[in-house]
């Protein structure tokens, strides 16, 4: 993972709460089996409409999204992350994160700044009366610049340490292989495994089939 | 001071307590996998060169986008079908457990896992998949996880987490006839919104939830994740190991005395502290039906369409602008009167053969109304077998309704059964989220009781609404 500093890119206001990983990335597009080339299935079912904030010329460019309360709930879909990414944002601010959006975000790179929702109409208002404005995104002094204005962002302590460094959870983790190992050392014999495979007897499942 | 349920849980997996911020490490005893959320977790692995630790404690079966008809047949659709095929080459691979179409074990991992008696008290369960929520009903620490987190279950067994906050729903009193578990939950989210649960694992308790069988309160933890929760859980008693007991997977002899004086610990110590608490009464509950596009958007069925400019905050009063456009609605049309096209009984939260008898309970004997369309989808193969073996198969037959092969189907529409634009359904599944049937379709969240009923009148209706008073329901 990149090493993420400071970030500074066009503003994206979208004025909309609950925005769930369904909006940001239809299931439809989940049945790809590659990491990347999710940009194209972003925001899928508003791309349609003219008036969607993407697709005025003045934030086409976005990489540092504003959104709603509850940006990303729902459905565990890292895809959401990868689209966001893909189509070229850095960081999404919003007063609140759903939990697993958040997790997913902090594994791959994407900040999720958490904003005053007071703050983030400050930077609505910046982004919707200047289109195109920039916004300068610290994770070293936790905060977000536009124009004037610069205000603090939350973000866990950990996940910023490990942004910053661009470590891989992985890697961390198997340094303490040897706890794994001793750990699993006095797990109770009944815990259930799945091998070798338990199962009522097999049976042949007759194939439904389309109605006339 | 004592601890709760789901502090216990947590610190009978801490592998290492992170210092200095660092998260703690906790062991994972069951992992399960499908085909949508894993195939880049094990292409990572695969990168890296590294090996799947456990397989002996990792499943996989295919649901997310498997069809519901011709199941013997190659799957049309040709994305579909590679990321099928990619999860039974990674399986092979990896010396993973898998049960793929047309096996009796295929079905919703969160079907599965609990017949198979995989999913037991006390344990960690995680899938790529927020649903997994679900098996927190029998007091195991369940929770969804991202495909990077699938990638490091799959390498290490383990997962970097920071503790949660603890929530208490307390639902106390009786359910009236007619409303079920379901009703309990979509009420619970309407109470504390879609995001009253970020950062809590919810545990919901008193004698409403006490009283439940165990495929209701399923049906209530499925849900956690629409109140914004990672997990959701039931502490465990007679009623978890009853349903345990026997199936393929539990322990036998010793084993299973061993297990269940374990089990008897796992309880909220009556002096421990939640971080936040909820009440809620379980005896004027009635059924309840979403109107909106997120799963907090719910009321009695016995309600209007509310009005937007009744809603005191701003973002909420956008939301319902926003929703009701989406859903083709007019504020003050009562409930009752909104025509539905489509009625899905199926997925996670109410594909169980406790729903597909409800329902049957109330179809039987009566006609479909002709507008509408009713796909019955059972959770799993062995649910689908336990129906027919029951008869239930030829009552929805006889009654107008199509009776398919077992998936997530409709619920989120990744397979061929989706709704039309505009199309309206009373869905028995977990999201109303717009374009979650399929691009532009109407979701109702309801009860398998209210799906069966509605399918009967062809508007939003409970079995109290149907003329002849259905001899199930005395």
């Amino acid at each position: 993972m990149e090493k993420f500093t400071t970030h500074t890119g066009i503003g994206v206001p979208l004025r909309r709460s609950n925005v769930d990983t369904d909006q940001i990335i239809p299931a439809v597009y989940l049945k790809r089996i590659t990491r990347t080339g999710f940009e194209d299935a972003l925001f899928a079912a508003w791309k349609g409409d003219p008036e969607f904030v993407l697709n005025q010329p003045a934030y086409t460019h976005g990489s540092v999204l504003v959104a709603g309360p509850d940006f990303g709930t729902g459905s565990s879909r890292e895809h959401a992350v990868w689209a966001l990414k893909d189509y070229g944002f850095a960081v999404v601010i919003a007063s609140r994160f759903a939990d697993i959006f958040r997790g997913n975000s902090g594994k791959q790179g994407l900040v999720a700044a958490q904003v005053s929702q007071e703050n983030v109409e400050l930077l609505w208002k910046l982004l919707e009366t200047e289109p195109g404005k920039e916004i300068t995104v610290s994770l070293e002094d936790r905060t977000v610049t536009c124009g004037e204005l610069t205000v603090p962002f939350e973000i866990d302590d950990y996940v910023r340490w490990r942004l910053m460094e661009g470590l891989d959870d992985i890697g961390l983790t198997l340094q303490h292989e040897e706890d794994i190992t001793a750990f699993e050392a006095t797990r109770a014999a009944w815990r259930p495994k799945t091998l070798p495979a338990k199962h009522l007897p097999s049976v042949e499942i007759e194939a439904a089939r389309p109605v006339s | 001071m004592g601890t709760t349920l789901a502090e216990k849980l947590w610190s009978s997996h801490l592998v290492r307590k992170g210092e200095d911020g660092a998260p703690d490490i906790i062991y994972i005893d069951l992992h399960m996998c499908h085909e949508v959320t894993s195939p880049q977790a094990f292409e990572g692995l695969r990168l890296a060169g590294r090996q799947v630790r456990r397989p002996d404690l990792t499943i996989a079966t295919e649901d997310h986008n498997t069809p519901t008809l011709d199941i013997d047949l190659p799957i049309a659709d040709e994305t579909s079908r590679k990321q099928v095929h990619k999860l039974r080459e990674n399986a092979a691979e990896f010396g993973v457990r898998i049960h793929s179409l047309g096996d009796a074990d295929q079905g919703i991992v969160h079907v599965v896992g609990p017949q198979l008696g995989l999913t037991m008290p006390g344990m960690t369960v995680v899938c790529g998949d927020s649903h997994t929520s679900t098996h927190g009903a029998f007091g195991a620490l369940a929770f969804g996880i991202g495909t990077s987190e699938v990638e490091h279950v799959l390498a290490t067994q383990t997962l970097p987490l920071k503790p949660f906050k603890t929530m208490a729903i307390n639902v106390n009193g009786t359910l009236p006839k007619g409303s079920t578990a379901k009703d309990i939950i979509l009420a619970v989210i309407a109470k504390i919104g879609t995001g009253g649960g970020q950062g809590y694992v919810l545990e919901y308790r008193g004698d409403a939830i006490r009283a439940l069988s165990m495929e209701a309160r399923m049906t209530i933890c499925n849900m956690s994740i629409e109140a914004g929760a990672r997990a959701g859980l039931i502490a465990p008693d007679e009623t978890t190991w009853d349903y345990v007991k026997g199936r393929p997977h539990a322990p036998e002899g010793e084993d299973w005395d061993a297990a269940v004086d374990y089990w008897r610990t796992l309880v909220t110590d009556d002096d421990a502290v939640f971080d936040t608490e909820v009440d809620l009464d379980a005896s004027d509950l009635e059924p309840f039906i979403t109107w909106g596009t997120n799963p907090g958007q719910g009321l009695p069925l016995s309600a209007s369409v509310p009005n937007p400019e009744d809603f005191a905050d701003e973002s909420d009063r956008v939301a319902a602008a926003n929703a009701l456009e989406y859903m083709g609605l007019t504020p003050g049309t009562p409930f009752r009167e909104i025509s539905v096209d489509t009625v899905f009984l199926g997925s996670c939260t109410n594909g169980r053969i406790e729903d597909l008898r409800a329902a049957a309970a109330i179809i039987k004997g009566r006609t479909k109304a002709d507008s509408v369309r009713m796909l019955v989808v059972p959770g799993s193969a062995r649910v689908r077998l336990q129906a027919e073996a029951e008869g239930l198969d030829q009552v929805f037959k006889d009654f107008g309704a199509e009776w398919r092969n077992a998936g997530c189907s409709m619920c989120l529409g990744m397979n061929p059964d989706q709704l039309r634009p505009q199309e309206r359904s009373a869905s028995t599944s977990n999201r109303n989220f717009e374009g979650r049937q399929g691009k532009g379709g109407r979701t109702h969240l309801v009860s398998p009781l209210v799906a069966a009923a509605t399918a009967v009148r062809g508007t939003l209706s409970s079995p109290d609404d149907l003329v002849d008073a259905p001899a199930a329901l005395a």
